[in-house]
């Protein structure tokens, strides 16, 4: 079916969504470039930052050096990665039974639970605040976490129930006339069957907590501070060192430009709550 | 098909999320409201008396609140408007036949993985500096005078930013709609004489509706709660320039310890994004077949 398209059609087209590429992308090009100057010559106009001299990869240690940048680079790794791994202890059971065993009440659940994320963070900014304060919780790796968690944890059972609606019931009972178990049943039909969705359901999750920069700036100081809030140290004067502010950034949103050059086709799910697909 | 057994492990599996969210709603939502009818700074420790409507009453007269309401809807609109047009127009044109069309839309979507911090401070450093940045460099390049972006256009820097960071997931959402669009259809109308802009009127926007829906209603919910790219760029100002909802209440509430005036404020912010929820749960729960 498909229609023959000419080449020279073919070729505009690529020269428009080109240049609208290149026109979203540059920024990121441009800190790249910019990360591996000199700071007297990150600040030069663009020509002379492209062909001029002065290339090195000091400031990517002297970032390191200045604020022991690994320490918040780590912040952001444990971060993120502890609240999907909580997000999922919790998440893979609920959605696994309202998948496979619904009752009357999944719907509404579901909903419910999606309601939730409606909430804007700002309206209960005040009391996790200070129950923060009480518990000792403020700015520490523990107590993000959780937050992480829990302002994540209805995307992930949204995410997971979407893909585990798609596994076929008939699958489990052909495994139950075969005498298989709930445990059974669980270990060796649904979980090779689930890893993928699962898999994606991970990849999103650890971009929305990596990015996450509302409670992570406000519940943090200087220890637990993951790179979200470390780089709003640059906000002025430092933002004038163009090329340490390039080498911090390059770092920062690398892990995740990477891992979501691979999870684009389940942002879409994820994000829209399986409304999109 | 269930069995009881299987039935009741499936209501233990549930439990833990389902607490664990109603503590993390319940919980901080009773408390923001009753904070919120209480004179409660933190600069002032001890009695913390009955307010009524008070803060309510305070919060809502401030001329800031006016501003910040304004300033809200003026960047939420803005973007709104700019992501959807333009990633619409996105989504049409990476949806045509070209060469290395992964590469080219892995470039488009790229701005949405970065973070907000780190995209607020690169626009506003790199580009936006009157002097040194890119934009600067062009504009007093074309002999103009220079351009203080976050001084004489706040509003409207903080707007174009954020835009960058949403116009890929306008553009990812109604290009994924676009591809589950029928070509037949499309092929079909063509046959029997339909201009390109028909086929856009009539096949392409009506099966798009639900999915450009979907990406108003959710970019409005998280729009609404921009908050790390006005701190670190203008910090709500000049004055309250670029002051939105969210920006108030965390004045309020964290820079000036008011704990009931940033309370009332917060449920005045709940209530205004529970207006859109509405919308969006319907939206969302017609296609959910539980």
């Amino acid at each position: 079916m498909a229609r023959a398209v000419s080449n020279r059609t073919k070729v505009f087209n690529t020269a428009a969504a080109g240049t609208l590429g290149f026109l979203m992308f540059f920024p990121i090009i441009w800190i790249l470039v910019l990360s591996f100057k000199t700071e007297e010559n990150a600040i030069r106009a663009p020509l002379e930052v492209l062909f001029g001299s002065g290339w090195t990869i000091e400031s990517f240690s002297t970032v390191q050096a200045r604020s022991d940048y690994f320490k918040h680079f780590s912040n952001s790794v444990i971060i993120s990665l502890g609240s999907t791994f909580l997000g999922l202890l919790i998440a893979v059971p609920a959605a696994w039974s309202m998948a496979f065993v619904p009752s009357r009440h999944t719907k509404n659940i579901l909903m419910w639970m999606l309601s939730t994320k409606m909430l804007p963070p700002v309206g209960v900014l005040v009391p996790i605040y200070l129950l923060f304060r009480d518990f000792n919780l403020l700015d520490t790796q523990v107590g993000l976490t959780l937050v992480l968690t829990l302002i994540n944890l209805p995307i992930i059972i949204w995410m997971l129930y979407t893909y585990f609606k798609e596994i076929p019931g008939e699958i489990l009972e052909a495994s139950r006339m075969d005498g298989a178990g709930l445990r059974e049943e669980i270990l060796y039909v649904l979980t090779p069957m689930a890893i993928p969705g699962i898999a994606s359901t991970v990849l999103l999750n650890i971009i929305l907590a990596w990015n996450e920069a509302f409670w992570t700036i406000n519940l943090t100081a200087a220890n637990a501070a993951p790179l979200t809030a470390f780089i709003t140290s640059y906000s002025s004067p430092e933002g004038l060192f163009y090329a340490k502010l390039s080498a911090a950034s390059v770092m920062a949103i690398a892990p995740i430009l990477i891992m979501g050059w691979f999870s684009q086709k389940q942002l879409v799910r994820g994000l829209t709550f399986g409304a999109v697909k | 098909m269930a069995t009881k057994a299987s039935r009741s492990a499936a209501r233990l599996m549930i439990s833990p999320a389902v607490l664990l969210l109603l503590g993390w709603m319940l919980v901080p939502l009773c408390m923001t409201v009753y904070f919120s009818f209480l004179y409660y700074n933190l600069l002032q420790p001890g009695a913390t008396p009955w307010a009524g409507w008070d803060n309510y009453y305070w919060f809502i007269t401030d001329p800031s609140f006016t501003d910040a309401i304004k300033n809200t809807l003026y960047l939420v609109g803005g973007v709104l408007c700019i992501t959807t047009i333009g990633g619409l127009c996105a989504a049409l044109l990476l949806d045509k036949p070209m060469f290395g069309q992964g590469l080219i839309r892995i470039m488009v979507i790229a701005p949405f993985f970065v973070m907000p911090t780190v995209s607020a401070l690169v626009w506003k450093n790199m580009f936006m500096n009157p002097v040194n940045g890119i934009f600067g460099r062009i504009v007093t390049g074309l002999g103009f005078p220079p351009i203080d972006f976050f001084g004489q256009y706040p509003l409207a820097s903080i707007t174009f930013i954020v835009s960058w960071m949403w116009l890929p997931f306008a553009t990812l959402i109604l290009l994924t709609a676009l591809q589950s669009l029928d070509q037949e259809q499309l092929e079909a109308a063509e046959m029997d004489g339909a201009n390109w802009w028909n086929r856009f009127v009539f096949i392409m926007l009506p099966h798009l509706a639900r999915a450009i829906t979907v990406v108003i209603l959710i970019q409005t919910i998280f729009l609404l709660s921009v908050f790390a790219e006005i701190l670190v760029t203008t910090n709500g100002g000049p004055g309250t320039a670029t002051t939105n909802l969210t920006y108030l209440i965390y004045v309020s509430s964290l820079l000036q310890f008011d704990v009931g005036m940033g309370s009332a404020g917060g449920v005045i912010a709940i209530i205004l994004a529970n207006i859109v929820a509405i919308f969006l749960m319907r939206m969302i729960g017609k296609n959910l077949d539980a």
